[in-house]
């Protein structure tokens, strides 16, 4: 479980994924079964007004789904939710951050700890952010 | 796509997924999660929902048209391999703002539950999308 310290106001320990490549995002839309073209088309990503293929926004998601679990396990994330604010292409360099803003009492011994999450590219641009609840001993 | 609010309100049929071990690999390689619960196909990552997908065939929209903007996920506990995950999927809203750049943009805003085959609340999600 948390191995962490959680407390309101502090930073958790940053995740930084490998850079995003084409290879990723053609292995995330078999994985997820979306197959917009737009995430590995480039003929249509530029029909579509786009400047290039761009990244399932639940890709970045899924890097935040992975940042929660190595902060509180798999059986420990409660509850995350995202705004995609801007596209993220290959080449990109992204890094999942958070910080801790309550903990409550979960009763039987328990705390949820709520942090505000988000993902920034190589730019320090928020591509991704959101809020997530999390269980914590 | 024109704002049709009579869509509000609009359910799928149920339909049943199951959890299978080699779906949960795939995708915790393709996101690059290397935790061995989910390397080895027993528990499923927090976004794995996002593999049941559903057509809402009264929503007719030009995917190169679409943007997400929002996804939310509350879990009762984590998915794991074998579970049978029945869902449902709600329109629950429909409205028109006007985009800085792209001019006017349609928000859809879809609600899903999956449930355990004795009824029980696995998690829920809340997708929006926009449409250009």
């Amino acid at each position: 479980m948390a191995t962490v310290v959680l407390v309101p106001g502090e930073a958790v320990p940053p995740l930084v994924k490998d850079p995003i490549t084409k290879v990723q995002l053609v292995k995330y839309a078999g994985a997820s079964g979306d197959y917009n073209l737009i995430h590995t088309d480039l003929e249509t990503a530029r029909a579509a007004g786009l400047p290039g293929i761009i990244a399932h926004g639940m890709l970045s998601m899924g890097f935040l789904g992975q940042f929660l679990v190595g902060l509180a396990g798999p059986e420990g994330v409660r509850r995350l939710r995202v705004r995609f604010n801007a596209v993220v292409r290959p080449g990109d360099v992204l890094t999942c951050r958070g910080t801790v803003t309550s903990v409550r009492d979960a009763g039987r011994g328990g705390r949820v700890v709520a942090l505000e999450v988000w993902v920034e590219n190589q730019r320090g641009e928020r591509v991704t952010a959101g809020e997530a609840e999390v269980l914590s001993a | 796509m024109a704002v049709d609010r009579s869509l509000i309100g609009a359910t799928s049929e149920p339909r049943t997924f199951e959890v299978e071990r080699g779906a949960i690999r795939k995708f915790a390689e393709a996101i690059g999660d290397p935790h061995p619960a989910f390397r080895a196909g027993e528990v499923a990552p927090p976004t794995f929902p996002t593999t049941f997908s559903m057509a809402m065939p009264m929503l007719k929209i030009d995917p190169a048209r679409v943007l997400h903007g929002e996804e939310e996920y509350a879990y009762e506990r984590p998915l794991r391999a074998g579970d049978r995950v029945t869902c449902v999927r709600r329109i629950v809203d429909v409205y028109e703002r006007r985009g800085r750049r792209l001019g006017p943009l349609v928000f859809v805003v879809v609600e899903t539950e999956g449930r355990d085959l004795e009824g029980a609340l696995l998690y829920q999600g809340r997708s929006t999308v926009i449409v250009r």
